[in-house]
């Protein structure tokens, strides 16, 4: 029996915006999107970096992966059937050859993400964006509004007017992006002028997100950077104060937020969507994210390829639970998990290992759920019974 | 984009060199390669039952003519209306640049 050629009355072709729908109305591929760390140096030397090393680092760029390597890394998430990567660092344009991966993953057909800070956005690589476009919204993160304040972050002189010779070389060809802001104190009065300047750009359809409570350093490699990013951590209340600049907007998303995505998390310790694609770092290791740098959770690609990671190794960690008395008295019983940033990565840059509770994240979202009316003072989160009651009762 | 175009059943069509087609779990996702193929920056293209039928069979040699005639033998459908649905297909796909006529 033939089977029947049916047309669809919305048409033969549909576009597809992967950022409201799925593609796939069943599981989908093993994979559908990937992020690459392509370098940790930076041509910055942020304040607040958990990532960055120094820009000529030679040990560090001689053990990143070769183009050869990024290249076959790639292909093999483009087979297994990825739609995206990030291109993210350190800073991704430091690459000699970011160019040659950033064609090659568009000729594989994935759309690329750019993490960047813009310094190294130069008239041929806009050209480029022009002619093949990334098919995403470039991310430029903005530390400053003159650069008396970038550079008291970046730490580099020059720094703030790379970064708008390369954010004006991206609005003169049109080239979409957003930016997004740090809150450190060498910024934090310009948040309104740096919102007024965000408004003007054309593909900046919200207010700009800020990052303000900083992770310590994934490698957990310098005790020095870590003191210093811990002070530049935004307190409890400087997180309200910034949060709810738009109350009413603040509120209304919180709310719709609790609804469907706080509650107690249990012992488990990943509910998160680590295992589900992955990162891979500038030296060619998958990592379950981003942040989460924990040897133990890192498979070498060079030995083992991303399916195997993917499929043998990563649904591992959905097995995983916490031992930690003090998370598992506190943490899996608290229904403020959503609100609070706590995860096996916060966990593991702060304490080196996954299920140790940050106490800074906690501060947070405790001081957050009072805010919110879902605390009473002095209650904790895993004290609290009826929580879903008082989620109901959010207006 | 041009919205008037001519598709003639006796032409040879292609993908074009301005996309990547994908096939992945069973769809066909149609990646633009260069600017101006979908409406916005973020557009990729799936087609339905009847585009991944004729995507399949669309390799820069056979005619359209052909191809009606390999659907023919695959699928039922009234007279016509093969021909009808492929001549839609291929005119919204050249109009997108997402196919060229190769010969």
């Amino acid at each position: 029996m033939p089977k029947t050629l049916a047309r669809k009355a919305s048409g033969y072709v549909k576009k597809k915006d992967l950022n409201r729908e799925p593609v796939w109305e069943g599981a989908g591929p093993l994979l559908t999107h990937l992020d690459i760390e392509l370098t940790e140096r930076c041509d910055n030397d942020c304040v607040h970096c958990c990532v960055n090393l120094p820009e000529n680092d030679a040990r560090a760029k001689k053990r990143e992966l070769s183009s050869e390597q990024w290249q076959g890394i790639l292909r093999q998430a483009a087979d297994l059937g990825a739609l995206s990567v990030r291109f993210t660092g350190g800073e991704p344009l430091l690459r000699d050859d970011f160019k040659e991966l950033y064609l090659h993953a568009r000729r594989l057909g994935l759309k690329v993400l750019l993490f960047t800070n813009a310094r190294n956005i130069t008239a041929d690589l806009a050209a480029l964006f022009v002619r093949i476009p990334p098919l995403e919204r470039i991310e430029v993160t903005v530390y400053g509004m003159s650069s008396r304040s970038y550079e008291a972050v970046s730490r580099k002189p020059g720094s703030y007017k790379e970064f708008r010779n390369g954010v004006d070389l991206l609005l003169q060809n049109r080239i979409p992006f957003v930016v997004k802001g740090a809150l450190l104190p060498a910024n934090k009065n310009e948040s309104a002028e740096f919102e007024s300047w965000a408004a003007t750009i054309p593909w900046m359809d919200k207010p700009p997100s800020y990052s303000m409570a900083f992770d310590l350093r994934g490698r957990r490699d310098s005790s020095r950077k870590n003191r210093l990013i811990n002070s530049l951590r935004a307190t409890s209340e400087e997180v309200l104060c910034t949060l709810n600049r738009r109350r009413g907007a603040y509120r209304k998303e919180m709310m719709q937020f609790c609804r469907k995505f706080i509650g107690p998390p249990g012992e488990k310790l990943f509910n998160c969507g680590a295992g589900h694609g992955g990162c891979v770092d500038a030296y060619g290791f998958l990592q379950p994210c981003l942040s989460l740098r924990a040897p133990k959770l890192s498979y070498d690609l060079k030995k083992v390829t991303l399916r195997d990671a993917l499929a043998r190794v990563f649904p591992k960690l959905k097995a995983i639970s916490a031992t930690d008395p003090a998370y598992l008295k506190r943490c899996a019983r608290c229904f403020l998990k959503g609100l609070c940033e706590q995860c096996p990565a916060k966990s593991w840059s702060e304490h080196g290992t996954l299920d140790t509770p940050v106490e800074y994240l906690c501060l947070v979202a405790h001081g957050q759920a009072l805010d919110l009316g879902l605390l009473a003072e002095g209650e904790k989160g895993w004290e609290v019974s009826d929580w879903r009651d008082r989620i109901n009762r959010m207006e | 984009m041009n919205l008037a175009v001519k598709i003639n059943s006796n032409a040879v069509y292609g993908p074009s060199e301005d996309v990547v087609a994908r096939e992945i779990e069973g769809e066909i996702i149609i990646v633009p390669l260069v600017a101006g193929i979908g409406d916005a920056e973020e557009d990729l293209f799936s087609l339905n039952e009847t585009g991944r039928a004729f995507w399949r069979l669309l390799d820069g040699k056979r005619t359209l003519e052909a191809i009606f005639a390999e659907l023919r033998k695959q699928y039922a459908a009234p007279k016509g209306g093969i021909e009808k649905d492929i001549l839609g297909l291929a005119a919204e796909l050249l109009k997108r640049r997402i196919i060229r006529e190769t010969k």
